[in-house]
């Protein structure tokens, strides 16, 4: 469902990414980790095709990032960090105008519109301007609006960051139930979300992968935390895979 | 044609949510009446005078020359500047809040997104235009002297297409920015480079160069509708300008996303 391949960006002698690799299948919620400035945003940016890469390729759905470019924006939703409102629309204008630019067929909008409303909890706060909501429920209105068209891949930069841990609790719980039938992948650096939410992990530091690893597969009596620190910090010597 | 619609009605709708649509259109209007007033001011005064004077001039002062193609011809120089204003915040706006990552991650194409935002301004750019169209329709109504009608429609056709051309080329240099200031004041100096741009073929040697400054300028194409003549040329010239600056814009946008 994702498979990325030495993907790499650079802006003139800026290396960003220099190179990320890993892939997730159907039903996977992949953790995408990663200390500050370790190129994370700029990989999502690649594989939501807002940017094309320098060099490497990615497969989102089966279709190239770079060749198939339409394709890809079909199959996927995405939420940037922050979300993308318009302040000035309700949340069902909003709602129905991403789906229409998403290509949901109008005579599916309405029912679109609803599911997503009550899948996010947004069905009180519908007749509200985006520009009102809070942070919370602005950031439930941004992961409606990524999976308003239904797409088989979701793409989270940093969903929780700046919530309250009741929020925290009530967004990880909705990205959990996206996965079935998708592959999500989540940006994030808070670890221990990613040991309740996630079946996968995905370290990178510098601009390249470090570690690759089904949750499941790492090291029993091992916390993330150690495992990503060791990473990390081995990795500025290292360029290699880590092993754990 | 789904997808520029649903990106026009946005526009729209953000423009009148907003308060610069309100200040843009009132603007506009205000000045067009301090102008028509005027130029009422100053007809009356020659009427007077040449009344006083009859053996100065044979006939007296057109309503049509004197007050309605100087109405259309200072309006041109007012949608220079209140353009820009309109224009500036389509794209920058869109960067800034972070919905343009939105837009470009969706599955429409960039010229959707253009096209869409040149509707949405456009719409505005007719209800300015139509108000302030008020002004000569009165006076056909009101005055006892002889009007030529054809001149007042043709005039008000010939302002909306170089408003629309206007919009389309301040639109283009918007889309090379993200700061609101940078486009309305880039946006600005395009527009009136582009109004005065056949002041150096006044005084130039008849040749190629001076007619293609006297072509490619918008004052001189205005020219022949303001005096109640629609010519073929004139709308090739207006729908081109129209088409490059939609052109720009798309390929200002594509060369963001790729650098």
């Amino acid at each position: 469902m994702i498979r990325v391949q030495h993907l790499s960006k650079t802006y003139g002698e800026f290396v960003a990414v220099s190179d990320v690799s890993f892939s997730a299948d159907k039903g996977e919620i992949v953790g995408f980790l990663g200390p500050n400035g370790a190129g994370k945003t700029t990989t999502i940016r690649m594989l939501s095709t807002y940017m094309p890469p320098t060099s490497g390729t990615a497969e989102i759905a089966g279709f190239d990032i770079v060749t198939q470019s339409e394709a890809v924006r079909r199959s996927i939703g995405y939420l940037p960090e922050n979300p993308p409102l318009y302040g000035e629309m309700r949340v069902v204008e909003y709602l129905q105008f991403v789906g229409t630019i998403k290509g949901v067929a109008s005579k599916r909008l309405p029912e679109a519109v609803e599911r997503v409303l009550e899948q996010c909890g947004l069905t009180d706060v519908r007749r509200k301007l985006c520009g009102h909501l809070s942070r919370g429920y602005r950031q439930r209105v941004g992961l409606a609006q990524a999976i308003i068209h239904n797409p088989s891949v979701v793409i989270l930069d940093e969903p929780t960051s700046g919530l309250d841990p009741k929020q925290i609790i009530q967004i990880r719980q909705l990205i959990a139930s996206l996965a079935e039938g998708r592959t999500v992948m989540l940006s994030t650096h808070i670890l221990p979300e990613v040991t309740m939410v996630c079946s996968k992990v995905v370290i990178v530091n510098k601009g390249r992968t470090v570690l690759e690893e089904q949750l499941s597969a790492l090291p029993a009596g091992r916390s993330l935390e150690e495992i990503f620190i060791e990473c990390v910090s081995r990795s500025a010597a290292d360029t290699g895979h880590v092993a754990v | 044609m789904r997808n520029c619609n649903a990106i026009a009605r946005r526009e729209i709708l953000s423009f009148f949510v907003s308060p610069i649509a309100y200040f843009v259109i009132t603007g506009f209007v205000l000045l067009s009446g301090y102008f028509f007033f005027n130029l009422i001011g100053f007809f009356n005064h020659m009427l007077l005078r040449s009344q006083a004077m009859p053996f100065l001039q044979q006939e007296g002062p057109s309503l049509n020359r004197w007050v309605i193609e100087g109405f259309y011809q200072t309006l041109v120089v007012v949608l220079v500047f209140l353009i820009p204003m309109l224009t500036m915040r389509t794209i920058a706006e869109e960067k800034r809040r972070g919905t343009f990552e939105l837009l470009v991650t969706s599955p429409i194409s960039v010229s959707d997104i253009v096209i869409g935002k040149y509707l949405g301004i456009a719409f505005v750019l007719f209800i300015m235009n139509t108000l302030v169209f008020g002004f000569p329709l009165l006076l056909v109504s009101l005055a006892d002297v002889p009007v030529e009608l054809a001149p007042v429609f043709t005039g008000y056709l010939g302002l909306l297409l170089c408003s629309l051309a206007f919009a389309s080329l301040s639109m283009a240099v918007s889309c090379f920015t993200e700061n609101q200031i940078v486009a309305a004041v880039t946006g600005m100096v395009t527009l009136l480079l582009f109004y005065v741009i056949h002041s150096p073929a006044q005084t130039m040697e008849p040749g190629i160069a001076q007619s293609v400054l006297n072509y490619v300028s918008p004052v001189m194409q205005l020219r022949d509708p303001i005096r109640g003549v629609l010519t073929l040329q004139g709308g090739v010239y207006f729908a081109s300008v129209i088409v490059v600056g939609i052109f720009l814009s798309q390929r200002a946008l594509e060369m963001y996303r790729w650098r």
